[in-house]
């Protein structure tokens, strides 16, 4: 297959996605304009538009949509730094020893399938409504798929790597920070994909059990009064933040890690 | 190597004579099991010379990669001493380079990078890593390749690339396991002409293992042969063929030639041999 070829099929899977995208346009503009539901529960896309523009003039209760949205990733950046810098560390120290693995399994293996609102109530307990216990609550569930994303890879990397390092001079500490390091970080930019997504889902609940800002609290209020159309808006905004945030690490992989998956081994 | 100069790459011209770089006494290896030990190596006792060009023959399973892994201080021998230039030799380091039977080059670095690695790890300043690393882009051929990664290089390449990466930290041994097994019959040869050509101009200690017997009759200047169960030193044997040595493909017509391979491969096969015609070996 010429790289010829594989452009012209990744051409045409992008047009059967635009296709899709269509469709389901259609059947939303066809199915409002002929009053085929009630507009409380599906409004058509130009009041959404409407709403939209609204909301960007005039706020949601009093704060601007760009405030709704910055207070929300803020949350989530917070979040997914201190769980970086936590969850690779560790991961990696539980990949090299077994024993240090055996310590903490049992503690991320008890919490990581529990529902976050399950124990989020106990955070809001010991640390009050504000953003900290969000924060606490979003970096638990950030943690988890980093760090087993860590484990997993550092217990991939090639015994004969570390080898051909070590009798190249490097040291114990040398050969985790140039070695073990870099031969992880395209997995584990894999695994803070995986935890952007399940921290996303879990911001949005957590803003809607308690908060009064952000985009997943504007969703619940507005759902409150039954202005489909504000939901609408709120989910369309998530949607499209988690697919832009998403391509750009994905561009991000694509530029820095092109050697994966190609070398021969 | 005490007395020598500031590195410069190819210092080791300063021995007139062939002191012992390498010493293993009494050497051996078993894998303990619930209940009992299996040798995997037994009472190996072995010399290299500062400038020895040694290859080690053996069948698969004799363990050939685990004496190399003990050299390289990858792995600690159940029982026995490793000495290298005369004092114990307990971990990996910089003094015994390796090349591995897949390049194991950083994949994520260039080309250029891999070989500075080592020279970064000794604490060599930029402006000298630099220049040595061009130097031994040089030495191997790979100058206009400096800036690609490994996956975008030939598999020759890259082993040229391994191979000047391990000689860039200047190592006084360089051990080689099956480094060009996987490379083409053609590429192979270049391979091999290309590593003579660097041991006559750097004269290090280089430990080769090879299943192939014309490869080590075509480098080795000494040569042994290893037997299974457990893995011991059955020949020992200085490389007639080394002193007049013109070219590779030369070397082949020789008669020499073929008795010696006969005579390896039979001696792997664990044949009495005791050939008359072989009697100028000694």
């Amino acid at each position: 297959m010429g790289p010829r070829s594989t452009y012209k099929k990744h051409v045409l899977a992008r047009g059967v996605s635009f296709i899709s995208v269509a469709f389901i346009l259609m059947i939303w503009t066809v199915s409002t304009h002929f009053k085929w539901v009630d507009p409380v529960f599906l409004p058509s896309p130009q009041s959404v538009w409407q709403t939209f523009l609204e909301l960007l003039r005039e706020g949601y209760k009093g704060i601007s949509l760009s405030s709704h949205i910055l207070d929300s990733l803020y949350r989530l950046f917070i979040a997914l730094i201190l769980a970086l810098f936590t969850a690779v560390p560790l991961g990696i120290f539980c990949g090299i020893s077994k024993y240090v693995l055996a310590f903490f399994d049992p503690i991320i293996e008890f919490y990581r399938p529990l529902p976050p609102l399950a124990y989020y109530a106990l955070l809001v307990l010991w640390l009050g409504i504000d953003d900290r216990s969000k924060v606490a609550l979003l970096f638990l569930s950030a943690f988890a798929p980093l760090f087993l994303a860590t484990v997993a890879s550092v217990q991939r990397v090639p015994q004969d790597r570390i080898n051909a390092a070590r009798s190249l001079g490097a040291t114990k500490p040398k050969v985790l920070l140039y070695i073990i390091l870099p031969s992880c970080l395209p997995d584990i930019i894999t695994g803070l994909r995986t935890a952007i997504g399940v921290t996303y889902a879990t911001l949005v609940a957590a803003e809607m059990v308690a908060a009064t800002s952000g985009i997943g609290w504007m969703v619940l209020d507005a759902s409150k009064y039954l202005r489909s159309d504000i939901v609408f808006v709120g989910i369309i905004l998530m949607g499209g933040i988690a697919i832009l945030m998403d391509s750009l690490i994905r561009l991000y992989q694509h530029l820095q890690f092109s050697w994966v998956g190609k070398q021969d081994s | 190597m005490q007395t020598s100069a500031p590195t410069t790459a190819h210092s080791s011209m300063a021995h007139n004579r062939n002191p012992t770089l390498i010493e293993l006494k009494n050497i051996r290896l078993a894998y303990s099991q619930e209940h009992h030990d299996t040798p995997i190596l037994d009472d190996i006792n072995l010399q290299l010379d500062a400038d020895d060009f040694v290859c080690l023959l053996g069948p698969s399973g004799c363990g050939k990669s685990s004496l190399l892994n003990i050299l390289a201080g990858f792995q600690t021998p159940t029982a026995g001493e490793v000495m290298i230039d005369s004092q114990p030799h307990t971990g990996p380091s910089a003094k015994v380079g390796v090349v591995f039977q897949h390049h194991n080059l950083f994949p994520w670095m260039t080309i250029a990078k891999n070989i500075e690695f080592g020279l970064k790890m000794k604490g060599v300043e930029k402006s000298e890593r630099k220049k040595l690393v061009s130097d031994y882009l040089n030495l191997v051929g790979l100058e206009s390749s400096a800036h690609l990664l490994p996956y975008q290089l030939s598999g020759g390449m890259k082993q040229r690339a391994a191979i000047a990466r391990t000689l860039a930290t200047d190592p006084q041994a360089i051990l080689m396991d099956e480094p060009f097994s996987a490379l083409d019959a053609l590429t192979r040869e270049n391979m091999q002409a290309h590593l003579l050509e660097l041991w006559q101009k750097t004269k290090k200690c280089i430990f080769f293992i090879t299943h192939d017997v014309e490869e080590a009759l075509l480098l080795g200047r000494r040569i042994l042969v290893m037997h299974a169960n457990p893995g011991r030193m059955v020949v020992d044997l200085q490389n007639p063929l080394s002193s007049y040595r013109q070219s590779i493909q030369e070397l082949k017509h020789l008669k020499e030639f073929h008795d010696l391979r006969s005579y390896l491969i039979s001696a792997i096969r664990n044949k009495e041999v005791n050939s008359p015609r072989l009697g100028w070996l000694r």
